[in-house]
């Protein structure tokens, strides 16, 4: 068990050392990232301008949030983003099955899932340590957007939504990116999922505003975990019984799909043959 | 014959190399017809986006002009502007700064033949140009749905048939100055990957029409975005002319300063090129 904490160690401290080397153009990065906000907000002030005007008694929301309300919550699924997004984990996982390098997780005792999410988790440690920067700003910046700051309770479901987000959206992209044990070419089915995933987690607008059949089809789906929900929960749009029931269903989300990474891992193990050098 | 120049025909030229991409998309069909259906579902997307926003609104920014259908001709005239762009000079433009990175430009500059024609142009994505059906079908929806409203029904001026492709054409050749010269500057820069995000990042503002930028952040920023670096007249300009009454006055000067901002983009393009063929100097040996 010690050694096995301790090869978890080293993967997860080179893997941070190897990331902190470009941490400039990582800060750099991060402060673009935000600037399609500034569309938004000139989108969304130009729509609720036009709302005022059209009846005076306008209650000044869309589906329950203000105009302040979509701001933060824009400003919100950044950082959501910024926990699930996982650039190149399943086209790296289809790569390596294609050209034969996952062999060397055959011959060696690391585990291949267990290795890619300790370098996922230094990568985001890295991330986080540099983007605080970024973020702290912007969310500084635009304070006046947000709402007055949530309890305690809130804060933990926050932090929780985010964690969880971080993991789901790990076992997600990798059992997507184990698929290519079947279909060595999974790049347009990733970038399939990459829409669904932007419209569908609530990236591009508060799921919220949905109407009825998509509104059930979302909830079914895990997707809105990975941007909708934790910047939900912060604005105190899910609260109570809800919220617990949704992470709830998150966890569940979560093991299902861990159980379906490990099912895939080893039957498709069982198909694949190396060929070559 | 030695000391003779070589005068080669462009059009042509042209028109093998995008026979030569159609031939290589052809050869991978399946390819193709999945890379067209996830570019126009990327499309569709952005329209169910647009359709909830006016579900809930009828017009963008108060007073704008830009009501549920003028808007929809605003929305696929990106269509037509981005998938020509897409299609034409997206893949070149990457291309392009791989080129300067591995050395392999010097295989292009010693062809008989113009280099930033040569680079723009070796390439045609196919698949992109799935989106001018989409854009296609919007346009004809969103125009009747706009001629034949009861109230005040849009009456399109015969000139708007010829100003607004006429404006399409100078909004790609803005949009193409932008992008050449960003990825000629590789040439200085080495690594790419941010300029590709800072083009994203521009050409998102020209998504919109200008008259949301306002108030105290959005009037400058509405000025930098059409005076200095033009994306915002990109769309603007043409979907004026097909969305709004003809109207010489009101989209008349934009219109003017359009066709001025397209040349000197055009300009400042191969100003940057040539500097940048300049400062080349060829990777390893």
């Amino acid at each position: 068990m010690h050694a096995r904490v301790q090869q978890w160690w080293v993967v997860y401290r080179i893997a941070l050392e190897e990331r902190l080397v470009y941490r400039g153009d990582f800060a750099l990065g991060t402060l673009m990232r935000f600037l399609p906000i500034v569309t938004q907000i000139f989108l969304w002030w130009a729509v609720f301008d036009a709302m005022r005007h059209e009846s005076a008694d306008a209650s000044e929301t869309i589906a329950g949030y203000s105009y302040a309300n979509f701001i933060a919550y824009y400003l919100l699924t950044m950082l959501g983003r910024a926990f699930s997004s996982m650039p190149g984990l399943a086209s790296g996982i289809a790569q390596q099955i294609r050209n034969g390098e996952i062999k060397k997780f055959l011959i060696q005792p690391v585990d291949l899932i267990g290795f890619l999410l300790l370098n996922r988790m230094a990568h985001k440690t890295a991330y986080y340590s540099v983007a605080l920067g970024p973020f702290a700003l912007v969310y500084f910046l635009c304070q006046s957007y947000f709402p007055p700051m949530p309890d305690a309770g809130t804060w933990g479901a926050f932090g929780l939504s985010l964690i969880l987000a971080f993991v789901l959206g790990f076992f997600l992209e990798a059992s997507i990116g184990l698929i290519a044990f079947w279909f060595l070419e999974v790049s347009s089915l990733l970038f399939v999922y990459m829409l669904l995933s932007f419209f569908l987690s609530g990236h591009m607008f508060p799921l919220d505003m949905l109407p009825y059949p998509w509104s059930t089809i979302v909830d079914f789906l895990p997707l809105k975990y990975l941007a909708y929900f934790p910047s939900a929960v912060f604005l105190g749009k899910v609260t109570g019984r809800e919220l617990v029931i949704s992470l709830w269903v998150e966890v569940i989300w979560v093991v299902a799909l861990m159980v379906l990474c490990r099912v895939m891992w080893n039957r498709g193990l069982a198909r694949y043959s190396g060929y070559g050098g | 014959m030695p000391g003779e120049s070589v005068h080669p025909s462009y059009i042509r030229v042209l028109l093998t190399f995008m026979r030569n991409s159609l031939v290589r998309d052809m050869s991978f069909r399946s390819n193709f017809v999945i890379e067209s259906v996830a570019s126009t579902s990327w499309v569709f997307m952005n329209l169910g986006f647009y359709l909830l926003i006016f579900r809930y609104t009828n017009e963008i920014g108060a007073g704008s002009g830009w009501g549920k259908y003028e808007f929809f001709v605003f929305l696929s005239t990106t269509m037509f502007i981005n998938s020509i762009i897409e299609a034409l000079f997206m893949p070149n433009a990457q291309e392009f700064s791989e080129l300067i990175r591995t050395g392999n430009l010097d295989f292009a500059l010693l062809k008989p033949i113009d280099t930033q024609f040569l680079v723009s142009c070796r390439r045609c994505d196919w698949s992109s140009l799935a989106n001018w059906l989409v854009g296609g079908s919007l346009l004809v929806y969103s125009l009747r749905q706009l001629t034949a409203r009861a109230e005040n029904p849009l009456q399109i001026h015969p000139l708007a048939f010829v100003l607004y492709p006429f404006f399409i054409v100078c909004g790609v050749a803005i949009l193409y100055s932008l992008m050449i010269s960003l990825s000629a500057s590789s040439v200085w820069l080495g690594r790419n990957q941010t300029l590709y995000n800072f083009w994203f990042y521009i050409t998102n503002f020209s998504r919109y029409p200008m008259e949301i930028y306002g108030g105290t952040y959005g009037t400058p920023l509405r000025a930098v975005f059409t005076f200095v670096i033009p994306v915002l007249i990109v769309v603007n300009v043409p979907a004026r002319w097909m969305a709004w009454p003809f109207d010489v006055a009101r989209s008349g000067p934009l219109s003017l300063f359009a066709v001025a901002a397209t040349l000197a983009s055009l300009m400042f393009s191969r100003w940057v090129f040539l500097r940048a063929l300049e400062s080349y100097r060829s990777a390893s040996s």
